[in-house]
């Protein structure tokens, strides 16, 4: 075991792919020389030089659609598109292109194709640098999109999407890449489609994704003071979704909070919310609750920021609000349907 | 080798051989849309159809170019530049019918023709679609220091889509191998060209990205082999991309099922007055090349195996239910349910 950051994590699965297989090549904005925006890629251009590692002109449906074409032809490049919000100018490359010639032509190729970008709010970064675009890739039929938590996941994930045949979307987010944590010697890659249980608890199921999760973890602590078990699953993969581990959790706890970054309406949330509502109806001793960001761009004052995420005290609260439900401060307690919050 | 320049004056470089070979490619081509245009209106072929006709010259003399092992793009108004590539005209016409048996297995269609073994990386159905991807194997082919090439088929519709300026300037960047060939066809659906682009030559672009452009008659099939011929070279070399527009003109409306009625029949008619086909089997007979009587038997060899592509693609079984969930990424639940 050694402990090191989310973004030496990235780094380290880019350069263990690197080594591994001569087709790996990176391409994106200053991926080179400079290491990448976010300094991911940083030394890797000394140790694979420009032709591994190159730096693309500024044009993300051009480095999308190179990329692709790359990987049709033998190439299993690692596209990097700064933030999220620019793959909405790729997305003809991503969703028309990438997801979907595999099908369109009945299975004569694969598409090795990795497009790492990252996401998310938290340095004042405004509205279109703090997006959180998740589930509008997942409902791209053909694509796999994962969203790692924590140093191990990133590193064993994109191993696995780098060496996955079908388009993966990695979406790392901006506020992890100082996050320090273990990573196993081994270096195996994680498979895709497994969800992790964090925590064990038999009160309330939580489901968080990417930053969430740490702040889960962190409601968990104070709600088990209050003698509220709560069980963590961090599903790591959204598409695969590894429903089944959820609902596991679910029969066992009959209560399920859903813990997620984005835009609440017609977020990811929704979808893990019917298909447990779907699956494990029966089991459910209250209503599902969602915390995750209200229908309002990402706001650039600090103040309006942190107003609007998602915090630990709000997954608590919805955890109390589910469990206790009938019976807070013995009364009936009006459950607001969609609101992740007590207003 | 006996070449066509030395009976043809301007002809170029070609041996009889060849220019007999992009005559039987632009007729063959010519059937397909013929045969395609009539099942579509018998209703007989679901989806969109979109002909190529009057444009045979320009993909014809572009592939002859082409190596199996060089690569192509292609676009919605894509079964000439695979036909010409090479691709099997049965298996074409199947996908056409919606066929288990045709390229894509039913999961394509007209607009979406693929044969990686061919290197037809794909007919599109976004315009501009394809110019990225093309530009990607132009990448993938230095970093594997072949000395493929790839030809990016467009037309003067996508040449105003921001994948168009993205591409030529990541190929001129890193002086990738890709040739990318406008055609000109003068309308962007029901748009005239002067009305959708200022510059009135598309090839006058090139110059912004740093590579040859030039504007080559795409309605003379050895003049579009002689540019293609220069581009190919340079690419192969190592000396990067060229953008090449061919000027012609869709004699068909923009589908099937578009009367055109934004042009005017004088329009149309000076243009079915140059018709590649009947201008390059002329000039062959005139210059003794070939024979009326060569023709005749040419005809008649497309038109058999025309109707034996028909057959084959009527004949074919559709594809079972099943297969609409095959050649995807799917995650099921454990009870096999999709999600």
């Amino acid at each position: 075991m050694a402990e090191i950051t989310y973004r030496q994590a990235v780094n380290l699965a880019l350069r263990e792919e690197m080594r591994r297989d001569p087709t790996v090549i990176l391409f994106g904005e200053d991926v080179g020389r400079y290491g990448g925006a976010f300094k991911v890629t940083e030394g890797l251009f000394e140790e694979f030089g420009p032709e591994r590692v190159l730096d693309a002109p500024l044009a993300e449906a051009g480095i999308a659609g190179t990329a692709l074409g790359a990987a049709l032809t033998g190439m299993r490049p690692v596209a990097e598109i700064m933030y999220i919000d620019f793959c909405t100018i790729a997305l003809d490359q991503i969703v028309n292109q990438a997801a979907k010639i595999r099908y369109m032509s009945g299975g004569q190729v694969s598409v090795p194709l990795v497009i790492r970008t990252q996401s998310g709010s938290g340095r004042s970064s405004a509205a279109q640098h703090a997006q959180s675009l998740e589930a509008w890739l997942c409902h791209a039929p053909g694509l796999l999109v994962i969203m790692p938590s924590d140093p191990a996941s990133a590193r064993g994930l994109l191993k696995s999407a780098i060496r996955e045949n079908n388009p993966v979307v990695f979406i790392e987010h901006k506020l992890l890449y100082n996050m320090k944590g273990d990573v196993p010697d081994d270096g195996e890659p994680i498979p895709l489609g497994k969800a992790r249980i964090l925590r064990e608890g038999n009160d309330c199921t939580v489901v968080a994704t990417s930053t969430e999760v740490a702040k889960a973890m962190g409601a968990a602590d104070t709600l088990a003071d209050e003698g509220i078990e709560v069980e963590i699953i961090d599903p790591m993969t959204l598409v695969p979704l590894d429903i089944d581990t959820i609902f596991s959790s679910v029969r066992k706890t009959g209560h399920l909070v859903i813990a997620h970054e984005a835009c609440e309406r017609a977020g990811f949330g929704g979808e893990i919310a019917t298909r447990v509502g779907e699956l494990a109806f029966d089991y459910l001793d209250a209503p599902i609750a969602r915390v995750a960001t209200p229908p309002v761009p990402s706001p650039f004052a600090p103040i309006l920021e942190s107003a609007i995420l998602p915090n630990a005290a709000q997954i608590a609260d919805a955890v109390r609000r589910i469990c206790l439900r009938g019976n807070v401060n013995g009364r009936i307690h009006t459950y607001q349907a969609g609101t992740g919050r007590d207003h | 080798m006996t070449t066509v320049e030395s009976r043809l004056p301007l002809a170029g470089h070609v041996s009889t051989e060849q220019a007999i070979g992009m005559l039987r490619t632009m007729a063959l081509i010519r059937a397909f849309e013929d045969t395609a245009s009539r099942l579509y209106k018998e209703g007989r072929l679901p989806g969109f159809l979109h002909l190529y006709i009057g444009e045979e010259a320009v993909a014809a003399g572009a592939c002859a170019n082409l190596r199996p092992d060089d690569y192509i793009t292609s676009t919605h108004r894509g079964h000439g530049h695979v036909i010409a590539k090479g691709a099997d005209v049965k298996r074409m016409m199947a996908e056409l019918f919606a066929k288990k048996t045709g390229y894509c297995r039913g999961k394509g269609g007209s607009m979406h023709i693929f044969d990686f073994k061919l290197g037809v990386l794909g007919a599109n159905g976004i315009v501009g679609g394809g110019i990225p991807i093309a530009t990607g194997a132009g990448l993938s082919i230095k970093l594997r220091k072949t000395d493929q090439v790839a030809i990016c088929f467009f037309g003067d519709g996508a040449s105003n889509q921001g994948s168009f300026h993205e591409s030529l300037n990541i190929a001129a960047v890193f002086r990738l191998p890709v040739i990318y060939l406008c055609e000109n066809n003068c309308y962007a659906l029901s748009t005239p060209q002067r009305c959708h682009q200022a510059v009135p030559r598309i090839s006058d672009r090139a110059s912004a990205y740093g590579m040859p452009g030039m504007t080559v008659d795409g309605q003379d099939v050895l003049a579009v082999y002689e540019a293609v011929k220069e581009a190919v070279e340079r690419a192969r070399s190592g000396g990067g991309p060229t953008l090449i527009e061919a000027t012609t003109y869709r004699i068909s409306g923009h589908h099937v099922g578009d009367s055109a009625p934004y042009r005017s029949s004088e329009e149309l008619e000076y243009w079915r007055r140059r018709d590649p086909i009947e201008a390059f089997q002329q000039r062959l007979i005139s210059a003794g090349i070939i024979s009326e009587g060569d023709v005749k038997a040419m005809r008649k060899s497309i038109e058999e195996e025309m109707a034996a592509a028909v057959r084959y693609g009527e004949e074919s079984p559709s594809p079972n239910i099943d297969e609409a969930y095959e050649d995807v990424f799917l995650g099921r639940n454990m009870h096999g349910v999709l999600i």
